[in-house]
């Protein structure tokens, strides 16, 4: 059914349609209302849940640590400071081997103080072991989160999914999405089946002690799992496609990529900008494409190579930094490209960060700046600012 | 829904199951062993009671034995012994 809702109202209502057992979260802006609803839904007894009201996200991603090793279908949802206070729990949620979900809802870090949005708090943990997904609108993130569950608990997966989604210009605004009913959704997405759960008639302890000659081959086989997750994510978006009738990428989504001289990439809500962008730009006779980095964890290291080799600059577009390096994602796509007959110029833009609007202005800088030869930059910067500094 | 024998194994070093601490052989730390002296032993059980390993059998009255296997020869039954029973004597395993 079609509906005008605000995007944390989406993403309510397509978790309570893969029927939680246990919610436990902290509230924390811009998350709270994703929260708010999914509690207000289980006072009102429309999804059965239990909704666990805790002190702290630590305590949340325990509560659903322990919901899932008991073998309940679990979520969470956090940002920014909170998801920074989780981190010790998602390494142990992903070591664990436990499928879940949580809404990574993405927002800038202290300090200073801010509570708009950039992606530093998601890409903080991207190395804990949860598959990571970037939603464009909230359409996708609906879709994600139903994908996402069906990810987590395949069996050559089972690793916990974040759905990463831009603060307030997703969580915020409203927009029409196609909410899928109950039925659907319990066709696509099974009840959660278990491989292995905490029981007292046969009892298990899990993740206890691997000593020096076990936890090497131990993250090995978790790495080379997460590696092939990839496979299963592309998977699950064609089989979403096929039950829903909706396609917004499997791992990356270009868009006019076949004949672009220049690609910029990039994750989350900004693409939508840069799609219009991509199409004002070529109007007025620019060469230009668009990739969505739609799976950020397992890294898309091939699709990447395929998408980009074609063009002559790529130019990423950064919404978190790694102080004293660079931005996050370009080392990456770099890396991808290293190697390859056909190497394209790989410039890194960091936009956006603390909710500074990306605008077609900031488009137009990165992409002048990069043609004149610029590799690492913050655009969108204001001068007038920084001479007080 | 697969059957249990359609499904994989669960994913290396997470699943253990009760018991296991006996494949765990924590002997190998250690580079003292006790030596009970059966002349002195009164049979009072304080080695066995306190060993943390839990590895001081009670033979018969006034004899015991450490599991050299997982005696980390921390010493603390030498301590207690109220007899003086016990020498830990120097061991490279």
């Amino acid at each position: 059914m079609r509906k005008m809702i605000e995007g944390s109202r989406a993403v309510a209502e397509a978790v309570g349609l893969c029927r939680p057992d246990v919610i436990s979260a902290y509230p924390i802006t811009p998350q709270t209302h994703i929260v708010e609803e999914l509690s207000q839904m289980v006072a009102d007894g429309d999804i059965e849940a239990e909704y666990v009201r805790v002190e702290s996200e630590h305590s949340a991603a325990s509560v659903c640590l322990g919901a899932v090793a008991a073998g309940s279908r679990a979520y969470s949802a956090t940002t920014s400071q909170g998801m920074l206070l989780m981190i010790e729990v998602l390494y142990n949620i992903a070591g664990m081997r436990l499928p879940m979900v949580i809404t990574g809802v993405n927002r800038a870090v202290s300090a200073p103080l801010n509570i708009w949005n950039d992606q530093q708090d998601t890409l903080a943990v991207r190395d804990a072991g949860w598959i990571q997904l970037y939603g464009e609108s909230s359409q996708e993130c609906l879709d994600m989160h139903i994908q996402a569950y069906r990810i987590a608990e395949d069996d050559r997966v089972l690793l916990p999914v974040m759905v990463c989604m831009d603060g307030f210009i997703l969580t915020h605004t409203y927009e029409t999405v196609d909410v899928p009913t109950q039925e659907q959704v319990d066709t696509f997405l099974p009840p959660y089946n278990p491989l292995f759960k905490l029981d007292p008639a046969d009892p298990i302890t899990l993740g206890a002690y691997a000593g020096p000659e076990l936890y090497h081959e131990v993250r090995y086989t978790m790495h080379r799992e997460a590696l092939g997750a990839k496979e299963v994510v592309k998977e699950v978006a064609r089989q979403f496609r096929d039950a829903f009738g909706r396609w917004s990428g499997d791992v990356v989504e270009p868009y006019r990529c076949e004949d672009a001289q220049t690609i910029f990439v990039a994750m989350g809500s900004v693409v939508g900008t840069l799609k219009e962008w991509v199409d004002a730009a070529r109007a007025r006779g620019e060469k230009v494409g668009a990739l969505k980095l739609r799976c950020y964890r397992p890294f898309p290291q091939e699709e990447l190579r395929e998408a980009l080799s074609g063009a002559r600059q790529v130019n990423v577009l950064e919404k978190a930094v790694s102080i004293g390096a660079q931005g996050v994602v370009t080392p990456e796509v770099r890396a991808a490209l290293y190697g390859q007959a056909s190497q394209p110029r790989v410039a890194c833009a960091v936009v956006g960060l603390g909710g500074r609007d990306v605008t077609f202005g900031t488009m137009d800088e990165v992409l002048s700046r990069a043609r004149e030869g610029e590799t690492d930059f913050f655009a969108g910067l204001r001068a007038e600012v920084l001479e007080e500094s | 829904m697969t059957t249990p024998s359609q499904r994989r194994k669960p994913p290396l070093g997470i699943v253990t199951r009760p018991g296991s601490s006996l494949r765990n052989k924590t002997g190998s730390w250690g580079i003292l062993r006790p030596v009970f002296d059966c002349d002195k032993c009164t049979g009072c059980n304080t080695c066995e009671s306190i060993c943390p390993e839990g590895c001081i059998r009670h033979l018969e009255k006034k004899r015991y034995e450490a599991d050299i296997e997982f005696c980390k020869g921390c010493g603390l039954c030498a301590a207690a012994c109220p007899a003086s029973a016990i020498t830990m004597v120097e061991e490279h395993r």
